[in-house]
């Protein structure tokens, strides 16, 4: 890819942005319009705008592929382990006010809901990420 | 006559998801091209994704949140939007699956439209 | 423990399937066994369900404690408590009849990745079989829709990609037609619960809404079923995909997309407003005689063993989706029995010309020449399992064509009835082409006066055979004790009669 001074710059100083933005939405899925998916999408999308400004060596270079995979598999390993957990608190799963009855601190399922979304939101990234390096990596970029 | 325009105009968004559906489809039929067949099926979708979220909407509402104690307002249905986010989430991988599967099709056979293909698997 | 299978059924199946990728990375040795004990799990789970159901009604279990209309309920009832147990009995014998062939067919480095998505094929289905809400059954549908399309794709041959394009194609307008025919349900009743759905719906029965969600519904399902004229996807995806997938899509897949389609229209529509409201069974009876007759006729004229049995399977789908047409309690125990019978005999055949291939390369008939002579024990399988495809006597294939017929005659469809015996009759047609081929035709080998058979042709590995030879016998054994199973099969019927 061609050397252009602008689009490094300004996707340079806009990835951070994009990033706690995406942060912000999935946080803010507990409460409000937002969520793990949509969360996750945005933080792929700042990937892809460091695919686009740096080509896929350089970055992947940072982001190995393998750790994509460990990423989407935390992800779900998180989701699916609070759901076994609210199984194990005696609920049903994903009954998070089991869990909060059980451990007796109040407002926990708030913060469960918040965990559950960061893991939907880890796996959406580190998926959306390696879709988009495995199609660019095949056409294009690599002599 | 009247009446069916009237019908027709209270319910412009579904006639519009339908047309768009059918170019969907048009494109998924007679595109030779087997990404342009792809880009179809995403029109296709995209019209059903419309579909939901126009009948959801309500005149006048606002998103669903919570309003602080005291005021009142109309909210759009959020259903069909958490519903559509799952069928994007589908949608956006059939399309990985697809270009994936045309991207080893040029791989194997050198060709991207249809009739080239089909001469080409025949000739194997 | 046992108040928490249904969830346990599809999520402990996904947290597997994480397993077998990471374990995999390390080592692929493990995922073979990691699958089959997954498997095994879902397979004890399910036949513990059933029992539960049969002893105690329908569970419910509500995730997250929500009961619905609000929440998501997964719903286990004596029909889909005798849907599941089938499923899993067939995803278990694939899974212990991949190994060896997935070493042949499938190149070392996506071993692990075909186990991956083997387990979420399997738990997609598993996962639209237990579900009561009917959106939920839409994203279990995609989920292994889009790991078939993969795993069709993950075979050697290059026009695997090309069958799986078409699959993918027509499966996802499949998939559009079923989401738009359920936001019509949404709209005109606002659930998305089917007992909900069918309590809210016979108070707008008359709205064209509802007719349109009807209308969506059926054909997108079969689309997926490969009714007749919309089978085109079909014979290249069954004979292109590795053996392995083959036999898992050809009779689990199948089977559980004509239990959606069951589903939908019996428990979410209910029987009164699919007889009366809008009577298409005629028209169903009608497509469903066509793609019988259709689907024997095309299976006599292929070249090619997979192939011929691709067609047949559309022939088969025709009998099912007729007790569908006919929809009174004996065509329908028919029905039920042939989605049993059928993914019974079905998974046999395809075994067979997948261990065919394995040992010869080929499925071609006029490579087959004289091969009972070096392959017994497969041969015998083909033909009892062939046996019961055609409907002779003791076997479950028999029982099941019987109930058919007989339900067909007490409807007063005569035609219909004839239709289904010539079915039969066209069934010994491409049966018989194999068994001539295999047993009554000299190899080509000897022809040529050096009597040596060709390199490495000798009866199947065990771990081939074993599931194989079991399913061949289950044909056997499943007709001659049909009487217990009509326990379990004539109240599930009831159950769709008698709406939800």
């Amino acid at each position: 890819m061609r050397e252009n001074v602008v689009i490094r710059t300004i996707s340079r100083i806009s990835v951070p942005f994009i990033q706690v933005f995406a942060l912000y939405v999935i946080v803010h899925g507990a409460v409000g319009a937002g969520g793990g998916f949509q969360g996750g999408v945005a933080f792929a999308a700042s990937f892809i705008l460091m695919f686009i400004a740096f080509g896929l060596s350089g970055v992947e270079k940072r982001l190995g592929k393998k750790w994509l995979m460990v990423y989407s598999i935390i992800g779900i390993a998180i989701y699916a382990g609070i759901g076994f957990l609210c199984l194990a608190a005696g609920g049903n799963y994903l009954e998070y006010g089991a869990i909060e009855s059980a451990v007796g601190v109040a407002h926990l399922h708030g913060y469960l809901i918040d965990a559950v979304e960061m893991g939907i939101g880890i796996t959406v990234m580190a998926v959306m990420v390696s879709i988009i390096s495995d199609v660019m990596d095949r056409d294009g970029e690599s002599p | 006559m009247e009446a069916v325009l009237e019908a027709f105009l209270s319910h412009y968004n579904y006639g519009m998801a339908i047309i768009l559906m059918m170019i969907g489809l048009y494109a998924l039929i007679a595109k030779q091209n087997l990404v342009k067949k792809l880009i179809g099926l995403n029109i296709f979708q995209t019209a059903i994704f419309l579909f939901y979220i126009s009948f959801a909407d309500v005149e006048g509402g606002i998103a669903p949140i919570y309003l602080p104690e005291g005021m009142e307002a109309i909210y759009v249905n959020p259903l069909p939007h958490v519903l559509i986010l799952t069928a994007i989430v589908v949608g956006v991988s059939v399309t990985a699956v697809g270009l994936s599967l045309i991207v080893r099709i040029y791989e194997e056979y050198g060709v991207i439209d249809e009739a080239g293909l089909l001469k080409m698997v025949k000739r194997r | 423990m046992i108040e928490h299978l249904p969830v346990l059924l599809v999520t402990v199946p996904i947290v597997a399937a994480l397993l077998i990728l990471l374990l995999g990375w390390h080592d692929s040795r493990f995922c073979y066994p990691l699958t089959l004990a997954t498997i095994l799990f879902q397979f004890a789970g399910g036949i513990a369900l059933l029992i539960e159901v049969m002893r105690e009604g329908t569970i419910h279990y509500y995730l997250g404690g929500w009961a619905p209309p609000l929440g998501i309920e997964f719903v286990i009832d004596t029909f889909n408590g005798y849907i599941l147990p089938i499923v899993l009995l067939l995803a278990l014998a694939t899974a212990v009849y991949a190994r060896r062939s997935v070493e042949k067919e499938i190149k070392p480095e996506k071993i692990v990745s075909f186990y991956v998505l083997f387990q979420l094929l399997v738990t997609g289905l598993v996962g639209m079989t237990i579900t009561g809400d009917i959106f939920n059954l839409y994203v279990f549908l995609e989920i292994s829709s889009i790991a078939a399309y993969t795993l069709i794709a993950s075979s050697r041959k290059p026009r695997a990609y090309v069958a799986a394009l078409n699959y993918l194609v027509l499966g996802s307008i499949a998939g559009g037609f079923v989401l738009l025919g359920i936001g019509n349900l949404y709209v005109a009743t606002g659930t998305l619960n089917m007992a909900d759905l069918a309590r809210l719906l016979p108070a707008s029965y008359g709205l064209a809404t509802v007719h349109t969600a009807f209308l969506l519904l059926v054909i997108g399902f079969s689309i997926k079923v490969a009714l007749f004229p919309l089978h085109l996807w079909l014979p290249d995806a069954y004979t292109e995909a590795p053996s392995a997938v083959t036999v898992l899509i050809s009779t689990v897949m199948a089977k559980v997309s004509v239990y959606a389609m069951f589903r939908v229209i019996f428990s979410v529509f209910t029987t009164a407003y699919f007889v009366e409201t809008v009577p298409v069974t005629e028209l169903i009876l009608f497509i469903a005689a066509v793609a019988i007759v259709a689907g024997a006729v095309l299976a006599i004229a292929q070249e090619d063993l997979k192939r011929m049995l691709a067609y047949s399977s559309v022939s088969q789908v025709g009998y099912i989706v007729f007790a569908l047409g006919v929809a009174n309690q004996i065509a329908l125990e028919g029905g039920l029995l042939h989605i049993l019978g059928h993914a019974v005999m079905k998974g046999c055949l395809f075994m067979v010309a997948g261990v065919i291939i394995y040992r010869l390369g080929t499925s071609s008939f006029s490579d087959l020449k004289g091969v009972a002579a070096t392959m017994p024990v497969t041969c015998a399988a083909f033909a009892l399992a062939g046996a019961s495809m055609i409907g002779v006597p003791p076997t479950i294939g028999f029982a099941s064509k019987y109930y058919l017929v007989l339900g067909a005659l007490e409807a007063g469809h005569w035609v219909y009835a004839a239709v289904l015996l010539a079915g039969s009759l066209l069934a010994v047609g491409y049966i018989w082409r194999f068994i001539e081929v295999a047993y009554f035709s000299a190899s080509s080998h000897h022809e040529g006066g050096d009597h040596h058979p060709a390199p490495g042709v000798r009866e199947a590995p065990l771990s081939m055979l074993v599931p194989m030879v079991i399913l061949s016998i289950l044909c056997l054994v499943l007709g001659i004790f049909v009487d217990p199973l009509m326990k379990i099969v004539a109240p599930a019927v009831s159950l769709l009669l008698g709406g939800a």
